[in-house]
């Protein structure tokens, strides 16, 4: 880890700096101190969590190691398998991209926040009825995603379910029961 | 990960003041940096944030499209204007990364997005690009997904990205704003710089220099286009080529003719060879066929990347079929 840099460093006087032009940063606001946590105000659920939490969380890290909202799942940390798909602002995006601290002020849902109480989100109650998972690591994942896709009206056939389910990875390949229960409840919605 | 500040301007004079400070990165979508980031490919210690600059409209500005920079690519890909525009451009988004990624990526990012060469991609390796002078493994190791356009002795890594391939082809230019608080545009094509003997110097971009907008003309071309996509699964992968083609047609003859391929070059790759086969002559399969025969011209295949110029050409000729079907 290297040392942390202040502002006035960076304004300064190093070497590297001075081989540049150096732009004033006079209209620029204040960077927050890096190295001390500081305090990001996170709406979860409709609920205000206020953490101390350093510049570099992930919105992953932040909901399972700070918030304790472990229903969200760390799959790959980088992209590629969707386990870690939540809402923000209602639509769907991968929490270990996202830096915590940047969805301060705006609405994060996870899987937690889906049912009403002991009433189930009907596309949580389409994957019990059709068994859409078998070890259950993709799930929440998959039923956040599945939930922007009937939103966004992607389910017009299988193919089209499939295309845009594409960045949600299930190893244990439970894929044909995760594509029914969701023409399952996208067909329940428009009735 | 390095550790870091976080600034967020809300003007773009004030970003690009503080983007020129050494060690310093914006942050658009975020989604390829916190790979990066991570992997511990490439650190910062400020990161100045794009989020509050107004750079997210894609409006019609006379005969130009504008899309902001930060728009993002989902939204990119579902505006009307840009499917008559350049449908070509909403193709290659939509067949670009996933639902989630496409909410969280824009469009400046993705133009800016670095490549994915596995060896840039792990320090735990020597790479020309990611630490100067110290070699490139790729061209005698695993260089299946590299390029066979544009690569020079010191690095041979594509540009990834979909949405500038399409976009090469439509003649689009970016608008920048720099440091100094001077604007400019430059062709998007020439965005990019080969990789020569400096790898690690990607694009002409200054520093602290913003991508405010992309700028699209207006040209029947654009209009009728389409983009192919070749990976090795179906869906969420990245192209082992791609062919923008975008054609004007009057009377059975091709008066204008626009092709790009992704995935094969060192930057997005116009195909001026096959162009210019085309234009001016009368359509046919056999003319076609020459026109995707040259798409391969200066080709410098690698030991394990030879397939790429059989599969270009195919590419090639099948989106000129599909764009003049
Ligand atoms: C699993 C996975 C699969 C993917 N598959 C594909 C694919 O098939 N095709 C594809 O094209 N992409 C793919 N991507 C990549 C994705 O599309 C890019 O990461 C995304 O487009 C980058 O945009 P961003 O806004 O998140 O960029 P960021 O990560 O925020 O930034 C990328 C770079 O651009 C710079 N930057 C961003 N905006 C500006 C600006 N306005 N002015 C100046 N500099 C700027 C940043 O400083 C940084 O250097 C994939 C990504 C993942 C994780
Ligand atoms: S091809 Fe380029 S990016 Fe890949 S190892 Fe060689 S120098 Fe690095
Ligand atoms: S954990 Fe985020 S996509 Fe895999
Ligand atoms: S149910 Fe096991 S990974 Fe999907």
């Amino acid at each position: 880890m290297t040392a942390p840099i202040t502002r006035r460093d960076l304004i300064g006087t190093s070497a590297a700096a001075a081989a540049l032009p150096m732009p004033s940063l006079a209209d620029a606001p204040a960077p927050a101190a890096p190295a001390a946590p500081a305090v990001a105000a996170l709406t979860i659920n409709g609920q205000v969590h206020r953490v101390a939490i350093d510049q570099r969380t992930s919105l992953l890290d932040a909901l399972r190691e700070h918030i304790g909202l472990t229903g969200t799942k760390k799959g790959c940390d980088h992209g590629s398998c969707g386990a870690c798909t939540v809402h923000v602002d209602n639509k769907r995006v991968l929490a270990c991209l996202v830096l915590a601290h940047r969805v301060e002020g705006r609405a994060v849902t996870t899987i937690e926040g889906l049912a009403q109480g002991d009433t189930l989100h009907p596309m949580q109650a389409a994957f019990l009825a059709h068994d859409g998972y078998q070890c259950g690591y993709c799930t929440p994942g998959q039923i956040m995603s599945a939930v922007s896709l009937v939103e966004e009206g992607h389910t017009q056939s299988e193919a089209e379910i499939a295309e845009w389910m594409s960045g949600n990875l299930c190893r244990c390949g439970a894929y044909t029961n995760i594509r029914a229960a969701i023409q399952d409840a996208a067909r329940a919605k428009r009735a | 990960m390095q550790e870091f500040s976080r600034l967020v301007p809300t003007t773009t004079q004030a970003a690009a003041r503080a983007g020129a400070v050494p060690q310093a990165s914006f942050i658009a979508g975020g989604t390829d940096l916190m790979q990066l980031w991570k992997n511990n490919v490439q650190a910062a210690s400020l990161v100045v944030d794009l989020d509050r600059l107004d750079l997210r409209r894609i409006s019609l500005d006379g005969p130009t499209l504008r899309i902001g920079a930060l728009a993002t690519m989902a939204e990119v890909a579902e505006h009307p204007d840009v499917k008559r525009r350049v449908p070509a451009a909403s193709e290659a988004l939509l067949a670009a990364a996933s639902p989630q990624i496409r909410n969280m990526g824009t469009a400046g990012g993705n133009l800016l997005q670095r490549t994915r060469c596995g060896y840039f991609r792990d320090p735990g390796f020597a790479c020309n690009k990611r630490e100067p002078g110290s070699g490139c493994p790729a061209i005698a190791g695993e260089n299946r997904e590299l390029a066979i356009l544009g690569g020079s002795g010191s690095c041979i890594a594509t540009q990834p990205s979909d949405f500038p391939v399409p976009l090469v082809a439509a003649d689009a230019r970016v608008e920048l704003h720099g440091a100094d608080g001077q604007t400019r545009t430059v062709e998007l094509e020439q965005l990019y710089r080969l990789p020569g003997d400096t790898p690690h110097i990607e694009t002409v971009l200054r520093p602290g220099e913003v991508i405010t907008a992309i700028l699209v003309p207006d040209a029947p071309a654009n209009r009728r286009a389409t983009y192919v996509k070749v990976r090795d699964r179906q869906s969420y992968a990245y192209a082992l080529a791609s062919v923008a083609a975008g054609i004007e047609l009057q009377g059975g003859v091709v008066r204008d003719v626009r092709l790009a391929a992704g995935g094969v070059g060192t930057r997005p790759w116009r195909l001026d060879a096959s162009e210019a086969t085309l234009r001016g002559q009368r359509l046919s399969p056999a003319l076609i066929e020459q026109a995707a025969a040259r798409a391969t011209d200066g080709a410098q295949p690698h030991a394990k990347n030879a397939f790429k110029v059989t599969l270009l050409r195919n590419t090639v000729r099948r989106a000129l079929q599909a764009v003049t079907a």
